[in-house]
């Protein structure tokens, strides 16, 4: 399964990365399981995801609990908290 | 239950300013049944968490931000009978007293419009994707959400 993630704001400038496409391996199979594996990269993506501070996910837009299942060719999008207004 | 097929509802996302007077004619065009009318607009303030504040830029989710405005204001004429509503949120760079966000709420009775433009703003505030950044004299800083805006959106589940 290969899916499109983007990040935005903090986490965008934190990576140096806006979007990249994943090919996933057989085991990451929900948006929980997506974070663990670039947890694993190391550095910024660790501290980033090492619990210590919210995320929230969107799947094609709209916004998805952890355990939701990934849909093959998804737009992913991993943000902070919103604040506009 | 669904929104009334007369609903004007709206949604505008741009870098450039808005006027009030302009949206406020154009939402209740000729509509005679409607008895009122809420406005709230948001501006930039010069003071936030005791920093001066020079600037502020607005970053957003092209795409999922209409769709998610959009689906705040659907959810609020399906809750309230309203003639219509409107979202105009800016995005770019703005400066204190500049205005960033507005919303319209038109109805028969006021309780539904200032209830719906209430409901719109709190869903907005936590909803929609939108990221502020403040320009400091120390430099530059992303504004952290709230839990008290997540409190005010809760309140209408």
């Amino acid at each position: 399964m290969k899916i499109k993630v983007l990040y935005f704001a903090q986490l965008r400038e934190k990576f140096g990365l806006s979007e990249e496409d994943i090919q996933l391996p057989e085991t990451v199979r929900t948006a929980r399981e997506l974070i663990v594996l670039l947890s694993i990269r190391g550095g910024v993506w660790s501290e980033t995801f090492d619990g210590s501070q919210a995320f929230r996910i969107a799947m094609n837009q709209e916004m998805i609990p952890l355990d939701t299942p990934l849909i093959d060719g998804a737009e992913l999008a991993i943000f902070r908290p919103v604040t506009g207004g | 239950m669904t929104a009334h097929m007369s609903t004007r509802l709206s949604v505008t996302v741009q870098p450039e300013d808005f006027d009030l007077g302009r949206e406020y004619a154009a939402l209740v065009a000729d509509d005679r049944s409607i008895g009122a009318i809420v406005a709230f607009v948001g501006t930039v303030r010069d003071l936030n968490l005791a920093d001066d504040v020079v600037a502020l830029e607005l970053e957003h989710y092209p795409g999922m931000t209409e769709k998610s405005l959009n689906n705040i204001l659907n959810a609020a004429a399906e809750r309230w009978s309203l003639q219509g509503a409107r979202i105009v949120h800016r995005i770019g760079k703005m400066y204190p007293g500049d205005q960033i966000v507005m919303v319209l709420t038109a109805s028969a009775h006021r309780g539904d419009a200032y209830e719906a433009n209430n409901f719109i703003m709190d869903y907005l505030k936590t909803e929609a994707p939108f990221w502020k950044k403040e320009w400091t004299p120390e430099g530059p800083r992303w504004i952290e959400a709230r839990d008290s805006d997540d409190k005010a959106a809760a309140r209408w589940k």
